[in-house]
């Protein structure tokens, strides 16, 4: 557990440091996560399966952490409460545009996303590694 | 009874330790109305919490500073738990390389959707131009929002709010819209809900299923990158 969190902290930190350094334009947490993936993969590749790669406690730790992530947000979206003056005069046009471009992005995102890997998914259907857990009913 | 409550509230106030324990106790609320609702989306827990802890800090007059003295180690671990969205993304990641074009297609036309209706239906309903701006980068992740409306013009606090109030939005209507278009799919669902509603959103779905969870990782982090670079193109379409 202990170990588990050093390392999500530790490549958060290095995600940081590889933001100023080299200016990218992603923020430190999302590089980590980005250079997370790559060792576990390339460790999944050098050995066994990818699931071998995944130490018990870094899985219990992240899902432990993304399983309550939701609280996490809470401490900021309670910050815009109480800025709530900057909506001033135009709140109706912004809350209009916020739920429209909102729904929109969902729907767009997600047809698209459907359709098309299901399409590709057709293509790929002679292929024997297509698993069974693909179309799980969400 | 006041007199009591506020002899004990005093010394502890000055402590991190109530507003930790509230901000806890009102997203375990928020849970527990959530399930009573048999799930209801509407009563999303992250919802709930905001509500009940900005009602707190109204009656009890506590500024948002003091609160966050406390609330600030909950948001600390945000930084861990996008790390920690690597682990399903790894674990995931045949499924990620096979769809690779839904990927990238989806990515492209749901990005520049949501960047492009959102000025344009503030515009279009008499918003200047620092309000539509604002709402251009605000389905990504709010560092990147932050600085993205800084720099074509935003009001970088108004983009804040609408990326957290945005994320709650794509929260609560992400899945019974999707199941409504017919998406069946985890793939498509994590995806939305990181293009869409970024880490908000994301963690509604990611709890739920490991691929949802790597999908929607991957559409924060490639959204965020997208709309890095077509913003301010579109912000030079409207000169200030």
């Amino acid at each position: 557990m202990a170990a588990a969190f050093a390392v999500l902290i530790g490549l958060q930190l290095v995600g940081e440091v590889l933001r100023q350094t080299l200016h990218l334009p992603l923020p430190g947490p999302l590089i980590g996560m980005a250079l997370l993936t790559i060792v576990l993969v390339a460790r999944g590749s050098a050995g066994a399966a990818a699931e071998q790669a995944v130490s018990p406690s870094l899985l219990k730790t992240s899902n432990g952490l993304i399983a309550n992530m939701g609280l996490l947000f809470v401490p900021a979206g309670v910050g815009i409460i109480s800025e709530l003056g900057v909506l001033r005069h135009e709140w109706q046009a912004i809350l209009a545009g916020l739920l429209i471009s909102t729904v929109l992005g969902l729907a767009v995102t997600g047809l698209v996303m459907h359709h098309v890997s299901r399409v590709a998914g057709a293509r790929h259907r002679s292929a024997p590694d297509v698993p069974a857990e693909q179309q799980v009913t969400p | 009874m006041n007199h009591v409550l506020l002899s004990v509230w005093q010394p502890l106030g000055l402590t991190p330790l109530p507003w930790l324990a509230v901000t806890i106790a009102a997203y375990v609320l928020g849970q527990m109305l959530q399930r009573a609702c048999k799930g209801a989306p509407l009563a999303n827990p992250v919802l709930i919490a905001i509500l009940v802890v900005s009602a707190l800090l109204e009656t009890t007059g506590t500024p948002y500073a003091r609160y966050f003295e406390g609330a600030q180690f909950i948001q600390f671990l945000l930084g861990p738990a996008t790390v920690a969205l690597g682990v399903p993304l790894a674990l995931n990641i045949k499924h990620v390389r096979r769809s690779f074009a839904g990927v990238g297609l989806a990515l492209l036309a749901g990005s520049l959707t949501s960047a492009l209706s959102g000025v344009a239906i503030v515009a279009w309903l008499g918003g200047d131009r620092a309000a539509a701006f604002s709402m251009a980068p605000k389905a990504v992740t709010t560092p990147i929002a932050l600085s993205l409306s800084q720099e074509i013009g935003g009001i970088p606090a108004l983009t804040a709010a609408l990326a957290i109030a945005g994320g709650i939005i794509a929260a609560i209507v992400g899945r019974t819209m999707l199941r409504w278009l017919r998406v069946d799919d985890w793939r498509a669902h994590g995806l939305a809900a990181g293009v869409a509603g970024s880490g908000v959103a994301a963690s509604q779905v990611a709890p739920l299923n490991g691929m949802a969870a790597a999908f929607a990782a991957l559409g924060i982090g490639l959204n965020g990158l997208l709309t890095a670079a077509i913003v301010p193109l579109l912000a030079m379409l409207w000169p200030r």
